[in-house]
């Protein structure tokens, strides 16, 4: 590890400052990912600037609906708080299936949408990966990538995104707000996440010096019937092979409403539009559900050992629309 | 003299040392910080074959506290005894990614680390060899298996027994490099004082590691002092000296100051030993009964080319089942990888999990119930010697086991059991384990006020056998546990045998009694109390014992429920029941019985050590991606054992239990997959990929 400078500003907008004065410089939430990567020599930052005390903290009604959540919530708060569970089930459960009870005590909503990949090689300083240090080359392609990505990928890259949290945004159309010297954004969190690309070494959008503020949840009434379901090695705590993260209601034996995410699979949660556009108004069975996954993945590109990943996720997918079509 | 009955032994007593454990008063090894203590880092090799030909520390040694940067090219020389893998930085030579290439000592760890990163390197790389393969041009048969076993064993005809067999199984099964990883790293503090040397060391035996420090570095064994009074953990990966110890004591001998010295999680995938991964063949031959007609055990596994281990995991398939044709036989490919080494029943772990599993391929092919066809093979003496074992009890443990699990309720058929998306599923294995004992001195003393000190160099690596051997003394004095301090984990304590091969209590026991007893005739003999002590070696009791057939045996079922359509598998209940000697402590006990078979159900589901075939290393060296079950994974979990008490083999009667819970755990686990799925999965661990594989398309 390489000697750092440690500062823990008072409120936000010296944190920005901050954070612009040191190109290297990293913000600091909860410490879970960042520390571990430090003590990797993953991240050598000069300079950490600690924003898990700027008071950002609440969960509030937002005007207009939905909620608000402070980018300093800890997951499990997040994970315990009455109207998330009831308005927004999906994204309790995916808090609640991601890390364990230790971590997400710690970890922050800020923090973890900016966790970086699990990749085996990128943790790994003495082993070429293009994310952590571009132009080295990717070692997953030829190497291990059970745990890799089968879509969006580059030949830069085949890492995959670690949340489980970030998944359920994604179905829940969240919107990230940030701020930075230039003022502020809210960035859909579709737009906010990246693909590979020729640009592995970017995981999101955010700018240098750009600090997440809060989480909105647009009011999504469709949202009470939502499930996140995620399939991994071991059951108390692992990072997923895939995950769903649906959101489905049906009137009158058609699909209504329906949003549906996928974790595990895709540098960045992956939405399932096309699933989405052949479900809206389709008879909500099993082969609907089958045939529209199955469109969604025809797209997928899975590499030498992660071809188990379509049929994994095409049946719990499936599964997972069906057991919330059952429900409604 | 009788042992007077106050009862210590078979009593639950709770662990002596548990209050200074959990308030934190317990020391382990990396906690002592001598004054002027330094800390050394690894540098290791980033190639996985050839040889340093440049190496530079200007950078590291530019670093403010930065004082050694010692390689191969400035190290120590050590003695010649310091082979192998022991042998750290006395050649530029690399035998595999990973190997300890340098040592960098400095005022503080972060400094340490700081610096170790800033070492360069240049290699002379060569092409490696890093996959177990059972077509490997270079196998070869070693002389002997460990310790001292044949390699191969040949009895009647094995074809023939083939040929004239109604029902046959011919399969292949596969387990991956897996990794002990206790708790506690491996981690040593370093004290020279002029030609002496004192270092507190996490490991599984005083004596053992005093031994081979002093011959490593060319002293006499008294000049070394080992001191491990905690241990937090071993699983065999701290029963012989790895290189971190030697590491230590040179970097301590080049700074001319203590050194503190504790490998990382990741280096313990590389430095610290590891299990051999296997192929075997299993080929099964039953007449129209079902009566074995051939058994042939053919293993495959690997060792470095640095030392042979080669690792016996054939030799419980000679001991287990009746038939007139057996044979047995082990092959090894030196590898340019990390030298296998213990892990938690080397040899009977891996080898009872193919045998295990094919018997029950054999009893779905014969149409005859798994714990009924074992019943059925049961010997009547030892396959492999003729003679009786000292104590079988098997088929028991099978009943018990049987009746407790409510097994005669099982419908046989596989894939029948639905709800949902998940399929159910029970499944048994057998187990076994070898008792024995090996030479252990103990002392035992009258401290004063009715108080009895017994000491000898045991270790407790969080077992409970400071706990145990309490009990043991205190029934060999005739005196309440309470009035017997047991001091153990130390070299300058009578020798003992390492905590291994589940024969840490019965070699210690042996030992410690036999103190006390002496100690007790001198007393009767009328010796003042105050200060008397006793002495006892049981070097001619183990020399002269007839070598008889002695093993512990156990009956595991398992019952798990497998998702069809994303394969992942939990184990939802599962019994073991050992019949393994004298209990000497009923809590302690159970807990080896449960935490063998949970890592057994680690094995089964979760436990690999992923080979990065382009790099040469293993690639998933943490605890976030080597998974290893944890409470939440485990449901219903029993442990329960039968009376039995072996005096033949030793004076406690017992036969250790370390080892034998996790024998035959991960053979129950994937019959009772095959079960609820009818789908046979042949290669561990039993992960959703290999599970929806092997389902193909069906749901």
């Amino acid at each position: 590890m390489r000697p750092f400078r440690y500062e823990r500003p008072g409120d936000p907008d010296a944190a920005i400052a901050l954070l612009a004065s040191e190109p290297q410089a990293r913000f600091l939430g909860g410490g879970t990912n960042l520390v571990d990567l430090m003590r990797l020599g993953v991240e050598a930052p000069p300079l950490l600037v600690d924003v898990s005390r700027l008071g950002g903290d609440a969960i509030t009604e937002a005007p207009g609906g939905g909620l608000r959540i402070a980018a300093g919530v800890t997951n499990s708060r997040l994970a315990a708080d009455t109207r998330v569970r009831e308005r927004y089930p999906v994204l309790s459960e995916a808090l609640l299936n991601g890390a364990s009870g230790q971590l997400r005590n710690l970890a922050t909503v800020g923090g973890n949408l900016l966790q970086r990949t699990r990749c085996p090689y990128f943790q790994d300083i003495s082993k070429a990966c293009n994310k952590r240090s571009p132009g080295s080359g990717c070692s997953a392609r030829t190497g291990d990538h059970r745990n890799h990505a089968v879509l969006g990928h580059s030949e830069q890259c085949v890492a995959t995104h670690p949340s489980d949290m970030a998944v359920a945004l994604t179905a829940l159309e969240a919107t990230v707000e940030t701020r930075a010297d230039g003022g502020e954004r809210a960035l859909p969190i579709a737009d906010f996440y990246r693909l590979p690309g020729e640009h592995p070494e970017r995981d999101t959008v955010l700018e240098h010096g750009e600090l997440i503020t809060a989480v909105r949840l647009p009011p999504l009434p469709a949202a009470a019937s939502s499930r996140y379901r995620k399939v991994r090695e071991r059951r108390s705590f692992a990072f997923a092979l895939v995950s769903v993260a649906a959101v489905l209601t049906v009137s009158d034996g058609v699909v209504d409403e329906v949003r549906l995410a996928f974790g595990g699979v895709a540098h960045a949660p992956w939405r399932a539009r096309v699933t989405e556009d052949r479900l809206r108004g389709a008879p909500a069975e099993e082969a609907a559900f089958t045939a529209a996954v199955e469109a969604e993945l025809a797209r997928a590109e899975p590499l030498r050992d992660n071809a188990y990943k379509l049929p994994m996720l095409q049946r719990v997918a499936t599964q997972t629309l069906l057991d919330l079509a059952g429900g409604s | 003299m009788s042992a007077a009955a106050t009862g210590a032994v078979g009593t639950a007593l709770t662990r002596i040392e548990a209050r200074a454990k959990v308030t934190g008063e317990a020391r382990y090894a990396y906690e002592h910080t001598p004054p002027d203590a330094a800390y050394a880092v690894i540098v290791q090799a980033s190639i996985a074959k050839g040889a340093i030909r440049q190496f530079r520390a200007a950078h590291a040694l530019a670093v403010p506290g930065v004082h050694h940067v010692i390689w191969a090219g400035n190290a120590p020389q050590l003695g010649e005894e310091a082979g192998g893998e022991l042998a750290v930085l006395q050649s530029r030579r690399v035998a595999y990614r990973g190997q300890v290439v340098a040592i960098v000592v400095a005022d503080s760890l972060p400094t340490a680390r700081h610096a170790a990163g800033l070492v360069e390197i240049d290699y002379e790389a060569e092409s490696h060899d890093v996959v177990l393969r059972e077509d490997h041009p270079r196998l070869y048969k070693p002389e002997k298996v460990n310790p001292t076993y044949e390699t191969d064993t040949s009895q009647g005809d094995v074809d023939a027994g083939l040929a004239s067999a109604v029902v046959s199984v011919d399969a292949t099964y596969r387990t991956p490099a897996e990794h002990n990883n206790p708790m506690e790293p491996h981690a040593s503090v370093a004290i020279w004082d002029g030609d002496d040397v004192t270092v507190h060391d996490s490991n599984q035996g005083a004596t053992t590691h005093q031994g081979s420090i002093a011959r490593a570095f060319g002293l006499d064994t008294e000049r070394v002092h080992v001191i491990s009074e905690h241990v937090g953990g071993g699983f065999g990966s701290k029963g012989t000296p790895r290189p971190t110890v030697i590491a230590a004591v040179m970097a301590a001998k080049v700074a001319g100051r203590p050194v503190k010295l504790a490998a990382t999680r990741q280096q313990m995938f590389d430095i610290t030993g590891y299990r051999t991964p296997t192929i075997q063949r299993l080929r099964l031959g039953a007449d129209g009964d079902g009566r074995l007609t051939a058994v042939s055990h053919e293993v495959y596994e690997q060792t470095s080319t640095l030392e042979e281990f080669a690792e016996q995991t054939a030799t419980a398939t000679r001991k287990m089942y009746a038939t007139p044709n057996l044979h047995t036989a082990h092959r090894l490919v030196a590898l340019d990888v990390p030298t296998p080494s213990w892990m938690r029943a080397p040899g009977e772990c891996p080898g009872m999990y193919a045998l295990e599993s094919a018997m029950d391929e054999l009893a779905v092919a014969c149409g005859i119930d798994p714990v009924g066809l074992r019943i059925l093979n049961e010997p009547s003496v030892d396959p492999e010697t003729g003679k009786p074992f000292t104590s079988r009890s098997l088929v028991e443990c099978l009943r018990v086991g049987a009746a407790r699990f409510g097994w005669h309720e099982r419908d046989p058929m596989p894939g029948i059991r639905r709800d949902g998306p998940w399929l159910w599923g029970t499944g048994v294995a057998a187990s076994t384990y070898p008792a024995r004992r090996r030479q252990s001195q103990a002392i035992a003393r009258v401290e004063g006020d009715g108080h009895y000190r017994v000491m000898i160099a045991a270790a407790d690596i969080g077992t409970g056998a400071r706990t145990a051997l309490t009990q043991v003394a205190a029934d060999a004095l005739g005196v309440a546990s309470a009035g017997v301090t047991v001091e153990i984990g130390d070299s300058d304590l009578p020798p003992a045998m390492l905590a291994g091969g589940s024969m840490g209590l019965t070699s210690w026991g042996s030992a410690v009694v036999g103190a006390c007893e002496r100690l007790r005739e001198l007393i009767a003999d009328g010796i003042p109390e105050d200060g008397a002590q006793a002495h006892y070696d049981t070097e001619s009791d183990v020399k002269n014992e007839e070598p008889l057939p002695a093993h512990s045996f156990g009956a595991q079922f398992m019952e798990v429920r497998v998702n069809a359509d994303s394969g992942e598998v939990q184990v939802v209940r599962g019994l073991g029941v050992f019949a393994a000697g004298r209990i000497i402590n009923p809590l302690t006990a159970r807990s080896q019985f449960l935490g063998g078979m949970t890592m057994g159900i680690g094995m089964a589901l979760h436990e690999e050590s992923i080979l990065d075939v382009p790099y040469g290393d293993y690639l998933n060296h943490d605890l976030a991606q080597y998974h290893i079950p944890a409470c939440a994974d485990i449901e219903h979990l029993e442990a329960e054992w039968i009376d039995e008490r072996d005096d033949r083999i030793n004076p406690l009667g017992a036969k250790g239990i370390g080892e034998i819970g996790i024998v035959g755990t991960a053979a129950a686990v994937g019959s009772a997959v095959h079960h609820a799925t009818g789908v046979r999965i042949r290669a561990l661990p039993i992960v959703p990929s290999r599970v929806l594989e092997a389902l193909g398309g069906r749901t």
